[in-house]
């Protein structure tokens, strides 16, 4: 058998039914058996999108999704992909095609030292200088992308090894000597962890990505609610806990809820569950673990007192940490009544910013048309959006109700991801409406994806608040540079109607906030790939706002 | 402070390409690295020395454990471990004499004695950081030409436990 057959063989075998990617000379041999196999092919216009995509289907399906790419500029167009899934902890298998063995170190045509190159942004990395390793490193693969904390993985196979026939064997496990994925929780500490909570006045719960990746968001509400704890999220968290729900406060940090940092800010003892306290969430780390005892729980060990000082560490797979901490509440019969000062000041505070909190007053202000959306999209709808203000309105005017339906570029905050991230969950599941909360800005980076929306049948809703311009650099002129305003103006250019009608897709303009909940009805009824082009004002600020390198408790508020 | 730091690797190519680059893409110093094969051919040895302060040296731990190519990672305890480092120094010889004394400092400091010319002298010297930076001192009078280190290589001490 090929190596390039053997790739087929063993992706089927780990239950990898999709690729997107895009061919060139070097996986031309990887394309021939692809066409003879039954895994489904989706052919991307650009491969940064065919690893967003893959990225999108790894976190929705929760196992790795697959992306193929040629050797040379087809691979180092992934790079951002793969930084992108690094960075958000997101399982993927990326497959470079490379030039053959003998040529390698020569300069060839196509030739770039793609593992090199990508060293740093992945979790692993093969290169198979045989076809009879191949069936082995693709098990690995995928045994390290999706487990422990999971990761992209990138399998380069030069073209000789793709064609070179060789006696395959196929194993059903494999080790790693030096991966160990499964570490049992310490019970010890998930005791004290729980005599710490007890024992402080002002507890907060802090949910980050890892409640999602890991899916343990049954045993965090059970923990919230027997201790009566309100929780914050991290952006990456939003959704991990559902936001309607009375002990919810959103998330904290740069563009977090008023009431969530304010509350952070004033906890005595934190609950941090699959977070990695990213500046971005606690503003500045010394401000941040000032009189805060925190209790940190997560997968990776090397997270433990990287960026805050932690008082109890429990390393482990979050979901079965929170399972054992909820076995122990109850075996103890520990309840706590939200019967206190302390939950009466967190509800107290939720109250004064619901009421007082400037609204914007343009018909089309980001909290009017996030809302508007929210009304009238089904609640296990899954979201992603791209980066910059529309991602940060969506972070404080998109409440997510069922957990684990919200994603974003939030490690790396890559312009571009949201919507072909959005096709790949649609891939994972089809049944599900998914909407890209996009900038245009954002959109314009990986627009040429509508071809695959709609020839692949794979219909996405994509939200545009269009403000005409790169708007969070416009914020950010605005407020640090004192106005004077560079490279910001897209100049209302393309007309995003005729851009989706092009493309075959539904463009709809909607010009207020009825017809804004119209257009998405429409574009649910249909189930065709929709732009929604919604004209907001390109004044608008996100608020509240704490500014780089300051601490939370400095928040900016709207005046 | 001064930290040596021992990796037990797979001995695969492009290992070491990937510890250093942890080191730099975290921000890390390295101040010396020696590498070489095992009495068993799969694993390679590594001795870091980092001058990292105590927060950053257990970063350092923790990441390079997190490698899925390291198969062990221990902070070695310098008063329960062997560490000597190799340097090899040309020294310029002025007059004929200087030969003689450096010759009596090496054997002071148990060096090899290499290569000699008129006008320069190679000194092999394996020993602590300390004593080769004593004996650099010595000599420096004499004018170093040229040297070359090794970084340091180190083993943790034995037990009497019969394992
Ligand atoms: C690939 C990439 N390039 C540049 C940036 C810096 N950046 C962050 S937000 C932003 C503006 C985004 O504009 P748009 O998508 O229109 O969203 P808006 O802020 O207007 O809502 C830019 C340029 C980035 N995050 N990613």
């Amino acid at each position: 058998m090929s190596g390039a057959r053997s790739l087929m063989v063993a992706l089927e075998k780990e239950g990898a039914n999709i690729v997107f990617g895009l061919p060139g000379g070097a996986n031309l041999p990887i394309y021939d058996e692809l066409y003879k196999s039954n895994i489904r092919h989706i052919l991307v216009r650009h491969e940064q999108s065919a690893s967003h995509m893959a990225d999108g289907f790894g976190r929705v399906s929760r196992r790795p999704g697959v992306c193929f790419a040629t050797s040379g500029p087809g691979a180092t167009n992934i790079v951002t992909g793969i930084a992108t899934a690094q960075a958000d902890s997101s399982p993927m298998i990326a497959v470079t095609g490379q030039v053959p063995t003998k040529m390698i170190g020569r300069d060839a045509f196509q030739e770039s030292d793609i593992i090199g190159i990508t060293n740093p942004i992945v979790k692993y990395a093969f290169q198979p200088m045989t076809a009879s390793e191949v069936p082995e490193m693709v098990k690995k693969a995928f045994y390290i992308s999706a487990t422990g904390r999971p990761g992209p993985v990138l399998i380069d196979i030069p073209k000789d090894v793709q064609q070179n026939e060789a006696e395959m064997t196929f194993p059903s496990e494999v080790k790693i000597r030096g991966y160990h994925p499964w570490v049992d929780p310490d019970i010890g500490k998930i005791e004290r962890a729980i005599d710490m909570l007890l024992s402080s006045e002002r507890p907060v719960i802090l949910a980050g990505g890892g409640v999602i990746i890991s899916s343990a968001f049954a045993e965090l509400q059970s923990i919230a609610e027997l201790l009566m704890i309100p929780v914050v999220t991290t952006f990456k968290g939003k959704g991990a806990f559902p936001e309607n729900h009375p002990l919810s406060l959103g998330p904290i940090g740069m563009h977090g809820h008023a009431e969530a940092n304010k509350i952070m800010v004033e906890a005595d003892c934190v609950l941090a569950c699959g977070s990695r306290f990213s500046d971005r969430s606690v503003g500045t780390f010394e401000e941040f673990e000032k009189n805060l005892k925190i209790i940190h729980m997560d997968v990776d060990p090397a997270e433990i007192g990287k960026n805050q000082t932690t008082h109890v560490a429990v390393v482990g797979d979050l979901k079965a940490s929170l399972r054992i901490m909820v076995k122990m509440l109850i075996q103890k019969a520990i309840k706590r009544s939200g019967d206190n000062t302390w939950l009466k000041r967190v509800n107290e505070t939720r109250e004064y910013f619901r009421q007082n909190l400037k609204i914007h007053p343009h018909p089309l202000g980001a909290s009017k048309v996030l809302r508007k959306l929210r009304e009238v999209l089904p609640a296990q709808s899954i979201v992603t959006t791209e980066v910059g203000q529309h991602q940060m309105w969506a972070s404080l005017f998109f409440d997510v109700i069922h957990p684990g339906t919200f994603f974003s570029s939030t490690g790396l905050g890559t312009m571009g991801w949201g919507f072909p991230a959005a096709i790949g969950a649609k891939a994972a599941k089809p049944d599900v409406p998914v909407v890209d909360i996009a900038g245009e800005g954002s959109f314009n980076m990986t627009e040429n994806s509508l071809a695959v929306s709609v020839l692949d049948n794979l219909p996405v809703i994509v939200f545009l608040l269009n403000n005409f311009s790169l708007g969070m650099v416009a914020q950010w002129q605005r407020t640090f540079y004192d106005r004077r305003m560079i490279g910001i103006d897209l100049k209302n250019c393309p007309d995003y109607v005729k851009l989706a009608e092009s493309y075959g897709a539904q463009g709809i303009r909607a010009e207020n906030v009825d017809e804004i909940g119209k257009a998405v009805q429409t574009a649910l009824k249909s189930n065709i790939a929709t732009v929604i082009d919604i004209p907001i004002d390109p004044q608008e600020d996100v608020l509240p706002f704490v500014a780089p390198g300051t601490p939370l408790k400095d928040m900016i508020l709207p005046s | 402070m001064w930290s040596i730091i021992s990796v037990l690797v797979e001995n695969k190519p492009g290992v070491l390409f990937k510890v250093t680059h942890l080191f730099r893409s975290r921000n890390y110093n390295i101040d010396s690295i020696s590498v070489g094969v095992t009495e068993n051919p799969e694993f390679s040895r590594m001795t870091l020395t980092t001058s990292a302060d105590e927060k950053q040296l257990s970063q350092i731990i923790k990441q390079l454990d997190k490698m899925i190519d390291t198969v062990e990672v221990k902070l070695l305890d310098e008063r329960k471990s062997i560490y000597r480092e190799l340097v090899l120094m040309k020294i310029k010889i002025t007059k004929p004499s200087d030969i003689m004394e450096i010759t009596d400092l090496a054997n002071a400091f148990k060096c090899n004695v290499h290569d000699v010319r008129k006008s320069s002298i190679i000194i092999e010297i394996t020993a602590t950081p300390d004593r080769i930076n004593a004996f650099e001192d010595l000599v420096k009078g004499y004018g170093v030409l040229e040297t070359t280190r090794t970084g340091i290589c180190a083993l943790e001490r034995g037990t009497n436990n019969e394992s």
